[in-house]
Parts: structure tokens; C-alpha cells; sequence
């Protein structure tokens, strides 16, 4: 009973995060600032929903799997992250500074 | 060698968790596989200090507690602002100093950098790292140095 | 509960995909695409608890996998095209 219940707290609360990101992702003025509401996504909301997911399964292989999942995300989306960034600063995109005139 | 038997104890391990199945025959085709590809990354020069940090095990738990609390906080702070009726961001890019000593250190401090919400690195080189900030808040965290030195520390080599 | 997470995750990648279509760099697109491939790795395994089949979680653990090598490809590939327009 506690278990569903703690469970079904970080699964809302992750499902939360998630919806936060896709909502920041659409929100945002520019590619630079897109990134950081994609980063809340890949940090917070993956992190929180398989969180619940383990708390559902409990101590098993599956519960295994699931971090596996999580430490990979991890790992990868920040690096993910830096590439796309660096990428397109070397294309010459130029972040938006929020300035209405004078700024290229 | 030590790096080597710890690269094969690992990925055997993840051999284990991902099969599920423990007969004799999977547990022996699973041995050879993983010593196939620790073969492999032996011949490919990357079973080192660099590629296979061992040396970090011990400290690396406490510094992930410390980064977890930091990504929450920061990805509340970021949410708000995503939320909010009237955007308030004033993003940045600035660079900044690295006090690092091995190419690992940095590597680890710059992919913090990018797994904290609000913040993501650009470029990493001649010792600074490029930042994008969301808002000029976070660049400041940063610049205080916090994260900065906790992955010298555990980098560990002084 | 897991149906509230696969509505979330489904609307979620529902507003990736219109960043994707609206662009308007192609590194918005390939933001919003890899950002479809980590939501997909979570709806997998939402998926996979809603039909009781834990299997589904190796499928979802190498599509993280594959994401991840497919943004590094296409920004790889997107450089070097880059490179050739440029001489």
C-alpha cells in the first residue's frame, strides 16, 4: 500500500517533469534555451518515472534493468546535449540575448 | 591487468542482469563474449586509468547525492520559469575557468554542467569551458566554484 | 497510474514533434527528435508495466542506445555535408 502510493507520487511527479519539458521545448525563444527544458526532461522526468517504476517492481531483475536504463540515459543525454550545442555553434547560430534591437 | 579483470567483472555483470537465464550453457557463452570484448578494447589501447576510471569508484557515490540535489533544485528553478505567464530568462554564454588537472576531470565537470538543467557546455578546451545559461543566476552559481571543486576533488590526483 | 504516465509521455511527444515540424534550424529538429527518443524509452517501459511484460524492457534499454548513436550520426552527418557546401 505504501509502496503504490510512493510509487504513484514519483510516476506523477515524473510525469510532470516530462510535460514541462515538451511544453519548454515548444515555450522557448531559440535552439540555446530549448536545450535547458529538454535537459529537465532527460534529468528530472526520466529520473522520477523509473524511479516509480523500480518502487512498483520491487526488489527483482526487472527493477535491475531499470536502472540500467536510467544510468544509460544519463550518461548519454548530457553528451547528447554538448554535441547538439556544440554543433550548431560551430555552424554559427548565435543564442538569443533577449535584446529587441541591435542584436544580429 | 586490475583494469582489465575490473572491465570484465563489469561487464559480466551487466551480462547476468540482462539474460536472466543461469544455466551452464548461458553462463559459459556469456564468459566468452565478455572476454571477447575486453579483448577487443585492450587492442583498441583504451583499458586505462582513462578509459576504465576504477580509481573513481569510491568517491563518485557522494558525488552523485551532491549532483542529484543540485539537478533537482535546478530543474524546479527551471520548470517555474518554463511555467511561468511571462518568460524571464536572460540566457548567457560565458566561459569559464576549469581547475582539473587530467582530461577525465574535465570531462566529468562539463557533462555536470550539462546534466544540471539551466545550464549546458559548448566547448571544453585549453582548460575553460563554454556555458549556455538560461538565466544569468545560474551562469553566477557556476562561477562560485561549488561543482568546480568538488570534481577536483574527485579527480582525486593532486 | 501507468496510463497517466503514457497520456503525459504520449502529449509530450505529441509537442516534440511540432517543435520538430516547426523547426526552424535543423538542430531544433534533431533537439526535438532525440528528445521523441528518450520519451520513447520511457513509454516503452510505461508500456511494458501496463501489458505486464517486463520484456519490454530490453527493447526499451537498446532503443536508448540506438537514440543516443543515431543524434551523434545525424549531427556527424549534418557537419560533413556542411563541410562539402562550404568549398
Amino acid at each position: 500500500m505504501v509502496q503504490d502510493i510512493v510509487s504513484w507520487l514519483l510516476i506523477a511527479g515524473g510525469a510532470f517533469f516530462v510535460m514541462v519539458g515538451g511544453v519548454g521545448l515548444v515555450r522557448m525563444p531559440d535552439f540555446f534555451t530549448r536545450l535547458h527544458p529538454a535537459s529537465v526532461t532527460d534529468t528530472m522526468g526520466a529520473g522520477l518515472l523509473l524511479t516509480g517504476f523500480m518502487v512498483q517492481a520491487g526488489a527483482s531483475l526487472v527493477t535491475v534493468k531499470l536502472v540500467l536504463i536510467l544510468v544509460f540515459l544519463l550518461f548519454t543525454s548530457p553528451t547528447a546535449a554538448h554535441a547538439l550545442a556544440h554543433a550548431a555553434l560551430l555552424d554559427g547560430l548565435k543564442p538569443w540575448t533577449g535584446k529587441k534591437d541591435g542584436a544580429p | 591487468m586490475a583494469h582489465a579483470t575490473s572491465l570484465f567483472a563489469v561487464l559480466y555483470g551487466v551480462w547476468l542482469a540482462l539474460s536472466g537465464h543461469y544455466t551452464l550453457y548461458f553462463l559459459l557463452v556469456g564468459a566468452v563474449c565478455v572476454a571477447l570484448v575486453v579483448a577487443i578494447a585492450m587492442r583498441m589501447d583504451v583499458v586505462d586509468r582513462e578509459g576504465h576510471p576504477m580509481h573513481l569508484t569510491w568517491r563518485v557515490p557522494g558525488y552523485w547525492a551532491w549532483l542529484m540535489w543540485e539537478i533537482m533544485t535546478s530543474a524546479v528553478d527551471v520548470s517555474r520559469r518554463v511555467l511561468a505567464p511571462r518568460l524571464r530568462i536572460d540566457p548567457v554564454l560565458e566561459r569559464l575557468p576549469t581547475s582539473q588537472k587530467t582530461d577525465i576531470g574535465r570531462a566529468i565537470y562539463a557533462n555536470s554542467i550539462t546534466l544540471t538543467p539551466g545550464t549546458v557546455s559548448t566547448d571544453l578546451r585549453d582548460g575553460m569551458v563554454q556555458v549556455h545559461a538560461l538565466t544569468s543566476g545560474a551562469i553566477e552559481r557556476l562561477r562560485q566554484g561549488e561543482m568546480d571543486a568538488r570534481v577536483t576533488k574527485l579527480e582525486g590526483e593532486s | 497510474m501507468f496510463m497517466a504516465a503514457t497520456a503525459a509521455l504520449l502529449v509530450t511527444i505529441a509537442l516534440a514533434l511540432a517543435r520538430a515540424f516547426a523547426g526552424p534550424s535543423v538542430y531544433d529538429r534533431v533537439l526535438a527528435v532525440n528528445s521523441i527518443g528518450t520519451k520513447t524509452v520511457l513509454l516503452i517501459a510505461a508500456l511494458g508495466f501496463l501489458a505486464g511484460r517486463p520484456d519490454f524492457l530490453d527493447i526499451s534499454l537498446l532503443y536508448a542506445l540506438i537514440n543516443f548513436v543515431g543524434t551523434i550520426a545525424v549531427l556527424r552527418f549534418i557537419r560533413q555535408s556542411r563541410a562539402q557546401e562550404g568549398n
